[in-house]
């Protein structure tokens, strides 16, 4: 069950969501998705870029933003808008925590709304991906 | 030797693309590309992987996982099309990196659909940041599916430097 729109206030944090990738996840993501940078894959060809090591797909994070909402809204509701910025570099074998608070409820168009900042956090507590959504909640 | 007043990056081939859409690409959702993208993010939800459980959660077949657009359909025998917003700047920029993503659903997709996409570059902006010079492109993208129906945008941010 996802959550409900009337258990939902504003300020609330929703479960985290804990990633740590290694080298093989981001082999398959890059399968997944179609993208075959070298950067995250090949340590050889990042540190020729200048890159410290192999560097974690900036839209791999908003995918485990996406996967966060989904986790946290279930299939009764939706996503309606998922974005963030990639502000650092995460890198493989280290932890990623994905988090969102609940900045806004509302409806609208007949629609229960609920906005949220989200964002990846690293094992410093540097934001790395600061973003925003809005879902739909039964 | 770079100085203060060094000609803009932007060349007029590249102020002139904006606003410019793409051909159209088209893109499959089938269930192979759903259960490999949910796969690889980490997904357990069975919606992803077993068409019955997406089926008995409400959806025509497996939905596609946030961030997954389907996948362009590869001809080896057509030179792909320089990609939006990759126009040569008028001094070479080696590196690239994503500088953002944001989607916007209008509508379920699922296995099985197919999607028509064009881009547009909406921006283009140069900056000196921590990197450098910095060329920053945001290109926005409209996916229809095989109703006519507009399913998401995608707003991308591209960095070179």
């Amino acid at each position: 069950m996802g959550a409900s729109w009337d258990d939902v206030r504003e300020g609330m944090e929703i479960p985290t969501l804990e990633k740590n990738c290694n080298t093989q996840q981001l082999v398959h993501w890059a399968a997944g998705s179609g993208d075959f940078y070298q950067i995250h894959y090949d340590h050889n060809f990042a540190e020729a870029t200048g890159l410290p090591n192999i560097i974690v797909h900036g839209a791999l994070k908003h995918a485990f933003l996406g996967q966060l909402l989904h986790d946290w809204v279930g299939n009764e509701g939706r996503i309606k808008r998922v974005g963030c910025s990639y502000r650092g570099m995460d890198f493989p074998d280290e932890d990623i925590h994905c988090k969102g608070v609940v900045t806004r409820k509302y409806e609208e168009n007949g629609e229960k709304l609920v906005d949220l900042e989200i964002w990846t956090e690293n094992p410093e507590g540097t934001r790395t991906s600061p973003g925003s959504a809005t879902v739909q909640l039964p | 030797m770079s100085d203060e007043t060094q000609e803009s990056l932007i060349t007029d081939e590249m102020r002139a693309s904006i606003g410019r859409e793409s051909e159209p690409t088209t893109l499959e959702v089938d269930k192979t590309s759903v259960r490999m993208f949910a796969r690889s993010v980490g997904y357990t939800d069975p919606v992803y992987y077993d068409e019955a459980a997406a089926q008995a959660a409400g959806y025509r077949s497996l939905p596609a996982p946030p961030g997954y657009l389907g996948t362009p359909v590869f001809n080896p025998n057509r030179r792909s099309a320089r990609p939006q917003g990759m126009l040569e700047p008028s001094r070479p920029l080696k590196r690239v990196l994503n500088g953002g993503t944001d989607v916007e659903y209008l509508a379920d997709i699922c296995a099985g659909d197919i999607l028509t996409s064009v881009s547009a570059v909406s921006s283009i902006e140069e900056r000196k940041g921590r990197l450098g010079e910095m060329l920053i492109t945001t290109t926005k993208t409209t996916y229809t599916n095989q109703d006519g129906e507009v399913v998401a945008i995608m707003t991308g941010t591209g960095i070179r430097y």
